[in-house]
Order: C-alpha cells, then sequence, then structure tokens
C-alpha cells in the first residue's frame, strides 16, 4: 500500500523529489519536512548574485512562478527531523510531532564545517544558506577588510563577489595550489592567479591558527607566524552531511547514508543529494557528490524508484558535473575525480583562461575541464557518458 | 505543450541538449536554440528532465 510519502529535507532534492513523484501521478499524501524556515530556494546564487547584490535574496525561491498548490504538498518548515523508526515507519520531528510513511526520501544535505576550537563571535561567518548570505551581505556593506578561510570553490566564488565590491580580500588556503585535488596542479595554478590578478592577496600551504578578537574578530593568526587583520572571517572549509539524525536508525551511515544503485538505504527509505551516497554505475563506486545537478538527478531517481518499487528499480547512472562563476570566468567540471593520469588541452589556451581540457585514466576519458567554453562540455559530456577512450576522445573534432 | 525558454537567463549550461535532444540545440553561433516548440507528448518525459535539470530555471512548458 502506498498512500503516504515523506520526504526529509526541503532544499533542492527534497523539492525535485516531489516535483517528480506528483508527475509521475503520486495523488497520495505528500509530506516535504524542512528544518530552515524559508520555503525552497536554490543555493548557487547565494555566493555571486545575492552576495554582488545584483538579486534579492528573495530571487532564489524556487517555484516562483507556479507556486505550490499543484503539488499539494504537507508543508512543514522550520522543524527538524530528530530520529527514524524503520519498522514504525515513522519520523520523529524537534516540536514532538511524527510523520508516518510508506516510502521515505532522505535529503537533509549537509552543513557547513567550522574550525575546530574556535568560538563563535561577531563577524565569523560562514556561508551555506540564505541566512548565511543575508548576513554576510549585511556585513559587506560596512567595507570590511575580509579575510576568507579556504580557497575552495565556496571560498573562491566569496572572494569574488567581495572583490566586485572592491574589498580588500585575504584567502587562507592550506594547499600549496589550490583547487589542486579536483582540477589537478596546472589550472589550479590558474585560478590562484586569475585570483590574484583581481587583487586578491592569497596565502597557500598555510593554515589559520586562531582568529583574533574578543566579541568580535579583529583577524587571524597563520601558521607562518603571520597575522591578517580582518573585520569579516568567513570559513569555508568543506561540509559534513546531516546524519546525526539517524544515528540509530539502523541504516547505514558512512559520510553520508550509504545506498544500493535503487538509492534505497532500507526497505522503502531513499537518499538523495549532498547526504547520500548513492551506488552509480558510471562511477564503479558510492562518492558522496555535493553538485547541484546530483541533486537533482537522485532526487528524481528516488522518486522514480519509491514509486516503481525494488522490483522495478532502476540503477544510478550519472557523470557527476559541477560549475563554478568567478569573475567573468566559468569554469565546467565533468566526470570523475583523481586519479588522473594525464590533462590535455585540446583547445584554448591557459595564457586565454578559456580551454577545454581532458583528463585521462589509463585508456578512458574520465573528465573534461571547460573554462568559457561551454560547448566542448555538451560534446565531452556525451563521449564521458559513452564511457569513449581516450583515443576516440583525442579524435573526435573540437567544438568550440 | 509548447516549449518556452527564457533566453535572458539561459547560461548554456547545456544540460537541456543532454536530456531532450530532439529539442534543444547549441548552434554554431553558440547560443541555445529550440527546434521543436511544440514537441510531440512522446518527448513529454524528455522535456520534462531538460526543465528541472536547468540549472537557471530557464525552461518551461505551457500546455
Amino acid at each position: 500500500m502506498l498512500r503516504r510519502i515523506v520526504i526529509v529535507g526541503a532544499s533542492l532534492a527534497g523539492l525535485r523529489a516531489a516535483e517528480a513523484l506528483r508527475d509521475r501521478g503520486f495523488d497520495g499524501e505528500l509530506t516535504l519536512i524542512g528544518d530552515e524556515p524559508h520555503r525552497p530556494y536554490d543555493r548557487p546564487p547565494l555566493s555571486k548574485q545575492v552576495l554582488q547584490g545584483a538579486w534579492e535574496p528573495e530571487q532564489t525561491f524556487f517555484r516562483k512562478k507556479d507556486g505550490y498548490d499543484a503539488l499539494a504538498l504537507d508543508m512543514r518548515l522550520g522543524v527538524r527531523a530528530v530520529s527514524l523508526d524503520l519498522r514504525a515507519r515513522r519520523v520523529a520531528l524537534a516540536d514532538g510531532t511524527f510523520a508516518d510513511y510508506d516510502r521515505l526520501i532522505i535529503a537533509t544535505g549537509a552543513r557547513v564545517r567550522t574550525l575546530s576550537a574556535i568560538a563563535p563571535r561577531a563577524g565569523l561567518l560562514a556561508l551555506r544558506g540564505l541566512d548565511d548570505a543575508i548576513v554576510l551581505r549585511r556585513a559587506m556593506m560596512d567595507a570590511p577588510r575580509v579575510a576568507i578561510v579556504g580557497a575552495g570553490f565556496i571560498g573562491l566564488e566569496v572572494a569574488a563577489s567581495c572583490r566586485a565590491r572592491g574589498l580588500p580580500v585575504t584567502v587562507i588556503e592550506a594547499l600549496p595550489v589550490p583547487l589542486s585535488p579536483i582540477l589537478g596542479s596546472t589550472f589550479g595554478d590558474m585560478v590562484a592567479a586569475m585570483h590574484r590578478d583581481h587583487g586578491v592577496d592569497l596565502r597557500t600551504g598555510v593554515v589559520v591558527t586562531d582568529v583574533l578578537g574578543e566579541s568580535r574578530v579583529a583577524g587571524v593568526a597563520l601558521s607562518d607566524g603571520s597575522r591578517i587583520d580582518a573585520d569579516v572571517v568567513v570559513v569555508g572549509i568543506g561540509v559534513t552531511p546531516n546524519t546525526e539524525w539517524l544515528e540509530r536508525s539502523g541504516l547505514t551511515i558512512d559520510n553520508g547514508i550509504v545506498c544500493n544503485g535503487s538509492g534505497e538505504a532500507a526497505p522503502d527509505v531513499y537518499a538523495a543529494g549532498d547526504v547520500a551516497r548513492v551506488a552509480n554505475r558510471w562511477h564503479g563506486d558510492s562518492p558522496r557528490i555535493e553538485h547541484w545537478t546530483n541533486a537533482v538527478e537522485q532526487a528524481v531517481h528516488a522518486a522514480e524508484n519509491a514509486l516503481a518499487g525494488p522490483a522495478a528499480s532502476t540503477s544510478f547512472s550519472s557523470v557527476p558535473y559541477f560549475w563554478s562563476d568567478q569573475y567573468d570566468r566559468r569554469i565546467q567540471f565533468i566526470g570523475g575525480g583523481p586519479p588522473h593520469d594525464e590533462i590535455v588541452i585540446v583547445d584554448g589556451s591557459l595564457a586565454d583562461r578559456r580551454l577545454t581540457a581532458l583528463y585521462r585514466r589509463g585508456d578512458r576519458l574520465v573528465a573534461c575541464l571547460a573554462l568559457n567554453q561551454p560547448r566542448a562540455l555538451i560534446k565531452y559530456r556525451k563521449l564521458l557518458a559513452a564511457g569513449e577512450s581516450w583515443n576516440a576522445a583525442l579524435s573526435a573534432p573540437v567544438a568550440s | 505543450m509548447k516549449v518556452v525558454v527564457d533566453f535572458s537567463i539561459c547560461d548554456l549550461h547545456g544540460l537541456c541538449v543532454e536530456a531532450a535532444p530532439e529539442v534543444f540545440q547549441i548552434g554554431d553561433d553558440g547560443a541555445l536554440h529550440v527546434l521543436i516548440e511544440t514537441p510531440p507528448d512522446g518527448l513529454r518525459a524528455k522535456v520534462d528532465k531538460a526543465v528541472r535539470e536547468c540549472p537557471t530555471g530557464a525552461i518551461s512548458i505551457e500546455e
């Protein structure tokens, strides 16, 4: 009997799962639970359009035009799920209420990691949600000196947005070359040079040993003995999956919810998005992926399988894709992470910062980087999905 | 169904081209083109996928 479906997590994956369930004709009770008070909103614009002031925060809300009536959701916002009882098929919520389900889709996402042993104080910020973006944007109005801890994509996007507003920015990165574990050191160096050209003081190979200031931040102390004066410190050192509420549920938790290729964590329980580790046929592994399109694909996949049941389920197969906009450049990356045996620029050049690069592992094409060359990506996405060999990819005609 | 693209917010991610190549194409001019404005119902699932996966929400369907 399939009468009630509960989705825990009201961000991109949760919303797309709800939409897919209704699209495919599910007309039973559909509950969407979210711990934030906001209706579902889109996160990528937070670090760019919202921080730069091009968008008001409410422009990030999904379904601005369509609204929610057609989805007929029991939407419970501002309330956290606190535990899951698999046998009773029941999710307990922080307000003492419950949500009973026939099928459950978990999309509780991830939260930012914080600097260990550093007490919170005014001006010590992070960027994950809408409220974070509003606080950071307000702080940016006071012409602060900004220090950003972590030169990952979020840190670098915040740095670019701060520079767009003319703020002095220092970025502190533990790696010798930012982004090198993802893009390789050649392109990590290129991104670093791009930020330096835009006036960012980028310090690499150093870590923050202390945050200075009593009730509000005054700066940071670094492992090389130097000190950066700052009025705002933004910490962007990665995220942790929100799985604590499931610790005693019996689900397998290991850096996320471990799922089979159907997206199932247990019978009738599915997971999707940043919190999930779904076995991915293309990948040959069960990676936890924090990308926008992955959340959409896994959510739709979970919704379809939740309706189809185990006998008619499909297995997940997807080539991971992400993008990052910094200054006037768009970095697009599709495919698998390291180890890479070889990286070749097949079009454009480092000097122009406009290029397409291919990544080899063994005799396979495993990834493609496109910098301001969106058409190339479409071509190589096809080749990657088809599992083309390295030689076939190299000899494919270039589209720029 | 009628496919409507808001070209002012299309950002050329190209996910629609992958989802529904019969309907969407990025041309030699580097711009997105809608090949069939009123696709047959048989393409519905593919167009739905393109709508859902568009990172800027530029695609919509009018019945």
